[in-house]
This record gives structure tokens, C-alpha cells and sequence, in this order.
């Protein structure tokens, strides 16, 4: 094997069943991958070394006995640092969580062990996931591995510059308002953000707990699919995590398209999309006719409010959870003279910029006066886009758009902003606050050699169907259209 | 302006951050640029609209089986959690003094 091979989960488990090499060795290329590249990258925060060793040995003392892997056996994994993990400092790309050593595992970080994978470590973010670039980590900015002057779009970006740099077989990141899929469109590879509640928010350390999700980065579809069959289902942990059974859905992808009618609506093709973008998931869809899906046109008339809804909800929830960082149970505390004071530098020490413009705008969506002209208003035109999705997936079993408007940017053209910066997720918020599953899958390159997204949406818990799509344009080679 | 110097300092005192006077000009601006861009929801009639307040999709309507018994289970977590904190004396966390002896800024 070279060590510029990407490993895939099959890969993985036919090596290590055969004896080619032991989840030892293979946990220690990856970590000299890591060695090479994470200066340059900056994708990784912290390694969970010891913790890798002992989980690979244990795999491989399986092999020795003959025993049959589980599904992720030996496969090294990524985690964005906002997902707790045992023993294993969390920092959430804030200061303020500088020390943080969390006491127990994120019920997606255990069903991932318990499957067999190896967690390599934790990946830089944007500062507690609010960012579309990295460029908000206190930790430093994450670079594009497919451009190294660009951003891996955020706020997961380490996660999926891990993957796309082939530092990880595969990674979680989390998604809040794109941030799963507008760093998979970045970086070129799928990513994947399941429905609301399909994956344990447990452990997962909140942004805005109505709108934040769980999801897997891979390399490809099946190992997509390999990864969310292990982290998705209900946990007793987390009232809000669905009691839907879950899906197979390794048998799922490989079911026939044919037929399959793809909703293509307008309002994500019109000003503000760049041309070439525009181009290519245009002929990703013709590329999914030719397979035998139906093009049907649509209008979701209200996808032009999604942002400003978003950013008043997000942030409403951001300024609520984020008000337990106040030095007295966690991470770093500022002193001061009076508990007051004491929380008021410790918060102003520890929080970066678009925190606190976060923290600040949500204190003042849910101030007197204000809660029913803005948060109440924006839980109201909520209900219209997802009403909007429902009568959409009326007339189609998938919805197809671009991922984000433009390709990843350049490292600081959006950070003096933030308005344009929000205008990054344009078309994925829509789909966070409806609540069902998107996944961006990558769609060929602009002329500069940038990569492209194109992003497929789903009904509630239709995972299945998402990656069935997804697979069926990676297998007819759209992934390089 | 949407929102003013008061109303930055206002918000800034009810979520607990001391900012610097450079950043609340930054803020103010941005704050302003940010709830006029969000005003386009008015164009909106809502007044026929119900507020969504549960995001997840129950595909079995009422019924809520993700909800689990209401039964006590051990939680041994108190030694780990008071481990993380920046001063604790078991089992207690410390703060400064909340409660004024006369002499402020003393413990």
C-alpha cells in the first residue's frame, strides 16, 4: 500500500481480515499522514494516541482469534471538536473550553468504538460550530487541501479537510445551518447531514439544539453509508432523538434510480449563484436523466427567507446554551472581584468575535419587547419552509441544488463581513430548519480546479434514498463531471 | 439605525460580556447591517401562520416513544465533574463572594 492509497472502510476490513497489515500499523500511518500534513492543514487539534493504540490492538487481537470484525473495524476516524470524547481534552475551537477534559463519551463517539473504529483525534471547527470557513477557531484557520490558500468551508472543516486530505477514512462533523455539507462541497468529498433526531444529539456540545445533527464525511457513498448505520438509531439519552427503526443502508444505495422523480427548484438557480457552479450540478442532474430519473420542476417560494430566519433562531438558542461558559464548572476562568465581574471577564477572555456577535444577537432577539417581532415571527416563517419541503416532496422523491453559491473562497475575503459570510449557506440552512436530510456530494471542478457541490434533499428519515441517489451519480462518474 | 450604542450596551450587561469600546462600534454596525437584513420577514403575513415549535417528525403523529420511564438510575459523576471545574472544594464549586460583607472586592 503507498501512502498516498485512500483507504476505504471495505479496504480496510478486507486488509486487516487478510492479514496485510494490523489496525496497529495502520493506526500508525495515519498518524505519520497526521505528522506531515497537520502543520500545513491545521485539521487536527488534539490526538487520542493512547486511546487509538488500545482500540486497534483490540482489533487486531480479534483478527488473531479468528473472530469477525465488526463493521468499523480498525478504521480510522476523525472527530469534530465540538463531539465529547472521554479522557480526550474538547475545546469546541474556543478558549474558553482551552482545558476542557470531558468525563463521558458522545453516544455517537461510543457506537463508533463499539463498531470498531479507531478515534484518531479531534478536528478543528469554527468556535462552538458557528462559521462557514474555520476562520473563527481560536486555534487558527483550517486549510483546503485541494487549495491550500482557500477555506475548507466551516464550520467542520477539519473534519473534512482530514478525510479529503486522506488523514481520516472517514470523520464526524456536525451540521447546524450547512455545516457538514458546505465544507463537503468545499473540500470535494460527501458529506452527509442526517434528519433531525436520526443521530444522539448526547454529548454533543450545543450550538442550537433545534437545528444541530451528527453526520459522517467519507471518501465515497458506501463508506458514508457504513459510518451513519453506526451512529444513527434512538438513545434513551437524548429525548429528541427519533424511535424511527434504521435503515440498511448498504442494501439501500445499490437499489435502481430508475424512475426516481428529482425536484429541481428555481429559487436555488437564480441571482447570486456563480455560473459555473451553476453549470455543473445542472449537468449532475442531466447526468441522473440519463440514468432514468425524472426531472420535475419546483418553486419553494420562501427558500429567500431561510437566512434571516436562521440566524434569529440559531442565534436565540446559541445565547441561551452558551450561557453555562461562565468559569464556575468548566474550562478557564478570568478572576474577578465579584461573581459578576468574574463571568463577565472570563466570557469576554474566552469568547472569539462571532460568539459574542452570535451571544449578542440572540440576547436581543429574546429581549422584552423584541420576542414576538423577531424569534416568534422567525419560528412562524420556519413553519413555512418546511411546509414549503412537504409539498415539494409531494411532487418529488428527491430535491437537487447547488451545495453554496460560489466554490471555497479565499482565506480572509469574508472575514471582515459577517453578513456575507452567513450568505455562504444560502441553500443549506433551508433544509436545517425543515428538519430532513441533505447531503452534498461533489460534482465536478470549476476551471480553476476548485471543487463543486451539489446537494441532494430528502423527506424525513429518508436517509436511504439520499445516499441511493448519491450512489447511483458517483457510480455514473458525476462525482467528476 | 435599527439598534443604538445603548442597546449594545444594554445586551452586551444581560449576556454577561465586558466589551471593549472598540468592539461595541464594530458590533453596533454589524448588529444594525444584521436586523436590517433580517427585516424582510416582514414582508411576510404570518398572522394565519402557527409557530413551529417541534422540529423532530414524528412519522407515528402523538405517540412519543423516544421518551423513556421515569426511573432513577445511579449517577455517580460528581468526583469527575468537580475534577473540571478552575476551583473546586468538594463538594462545592468556589466563586467570589456573592453576598457584600461591607467591603467590597474582599473574600
Amino acid at each position: 500500500m503507498s501512502a498516498a492509497a485512500p483507504w476505504t472502510v471495505a479496504g480496510v476490513r478486507d486488509a486487516l481480515a487478510g492479514k496485510k497489515i494490523s489496525a496497529r500499523e495502520l493506526t500508525a500511518e495515519f498518524y505519520s499522514r497526521i505528522a506531515a500534513r497537520n502543520l500545513e492543514l491545521n485539521a487536527f487539534l488534539t490526538l487520542s494516541t493512547e486511546r487509538a493504540y488500545a482500540q486497534a490492538d483490540l482489533m487486531d487481537s480479534k483478527v488473531a482469534r479468528g473472530e469477525a470484525l465488526p463493521p468499523l473495524g480498525g478504521v480510522p476516524i476523525a472527530v469534530k471538536d465540538v463531539i465529547s470524547t472521554r479522557g480526550v481534552r474538547t475545546t469546541c475551537g474556543s478558549k474558553i473550553l482551552e482545558t476542557y477534559v470531558p468525563p463521558y463519551d458522545a453516544t455517537a463517539v461510543e457506537k463508533l468504538e463499539a463498531a470498531g473504529a479507531v478515534v484518531l483525534g479531534k478536528t478543528n471547527c469554527d468556535e462552538f460550530a458557528m462559521g462557514s470557513s474555520n476562520e473563527n477557531s481560536a486555534y487558527g484557520p483550517v486549510r483546503n487541501p485541494v487549495a491550500l490558500d482557500r477555506v475548507p468551508g466551516g464550520s467542520s472543516g477539519g473534519s473534512a479537510a482530514a478525510v479529503a486530505a486522506s488523514l481520516a477514512v472517514a470523520a464526524l462533523g456536525t451540521d447546524t445551518g450547512g455545516s457538514i455539507r458546505q465544507p463537503g462541497a468545499c473540500c470535494g468529498i460527501p458529506g452527509l447531514m442526517p434528519t433531525y433526531g436520526r443521530v444522539s444529539r448526547y454529548g454533543l456540545i450545543a450550538y442550537a439544539s433545534s437545528l444541530d445533527k451528527i453526520g459522517p464525511f467519507a471518501g465515497n457513498i458506501a463508506d458514508a453509508a457504513a459510518v451513519m448505520g453506526v451512529i444513527a438509531g434512538h438513545d434513551s439519552n437524548d429525548s429528541t432523538s427519533a424511535a424511527v427503526p434504521v435503515e440498511n443502508y448498504a442494501a439501500e444505495i445499490e437499489k435502481p434510480v430508475t424512475g426516481l422523480r428529482i425536484g429541481v427548484p428555481e429559487d436555488y438557480f437564480g441571482e447570486g449563484l456563480d455560473p459555473e457552479v451553476k453549470a455543473k450540478v445542472e449537468a449532475g442532474i442531466s447526468a441522473l436523466e440519463k440514468m432514468g430519473c425524472r426531472r420535475v420542476a419546483l418553486s419553494m417560494p420562501h427558500t429567500d427567507y431561510a437566512i434571516a430566519t436562521y440566524y434569529i433562531i440559531a442565534t436565540a438558542e446559541a445565547s441561551s446554551n452558551l450561557a453555562r461558559y461562565d468559569g464556575v464548572r468548566y474550562g478557564v476562568r478570568v478572576p474577578g472581584n465579584t461573581l459578576i465581574e468574574m463571568y463577565r471577564k472570563t466570557r469576554e477572555n474566552g469568547f472569539g468575535s462571532e460568539v459574542k456577535r452570535r451571544i449578542m444577537l440572540g440576547t436581543y432577539v429574546l429581549s422584552a419587547g423584541y420576542y414576538d417581532a423577531y424569534y416568534l415571527r422567525a419560528q412562524k416563517v420556519r413553519a413555512l419552509i418546511a411546509r414549503d419541503f412537504a409539498a415539494a416532496f409531494e411532487k418529488a422523491d428527491v430535491i437537487i441544488t447547488p451545495t453554496a453559491p460560489t466554490p471555497a473562497f479565499r482565506l480572509g475575503e469574508k472575514t471582515s463581513d459577517p453578513l456575507q459570510m452567513y450568505l455562504a449557506d444560502i441553500y443549506t440552512v433551508t433544509g436545517s430548519l425543515a428538519g430532513v436530510p441533505g447531503i452534498s456530494v461533489p460534482c465536478g471542478k470549476t476551471r480553476a480546479g476548485l471543487p463543486v457541490g451539489m446537494q441532494i434533499f430528502g423527506p424525513h428519515f429518508s436517509e436511504g434514498r439520499v445516499l441511493q441517489i448519491a450512489r447511483a451519480f458517483e457510480k455514473t462518474g458525476g462525482f467528476t463531471i | 439605525m435599527k439598534i443604538s450604542r445603548d442597546d449594545v450596551l444594554r445586551i452586551a450587561e444581560l449576556a454577561h460580556l465586558e466589551l471593549s469600546p472598540e468592539e461595541i462600534g464594530t458590533y453596533l454596525g454589524q448588529l444594525d447591517e444584521i436586523l436590517t437584513y433580517i427585516d424582510k420577514l416582514n414582508e411576510l403575513d404570518v398572522s394565519q401562520t402557527e409557530a413551529m415549535a417541534q422540529v423532530l417528525f414524528a412519522p407515528s403523529g402523538d405517540v412519543h416513544p423516544e421518551l423513556r420511564d421515569d426511573v432513577l438510575r445511579p449517577c455517580n459523576a460528581a468526583e469527575a465533574i468537580l475534577a473540571q471545574a478552575p476551583d473546586a472544594q468538594k463538594p462545592f464549586f468556589r466563586v467570589p463572594r456573592v453576598i457584600s460583607t461591607g467591603e467590597v472586592g474582599r473574600e
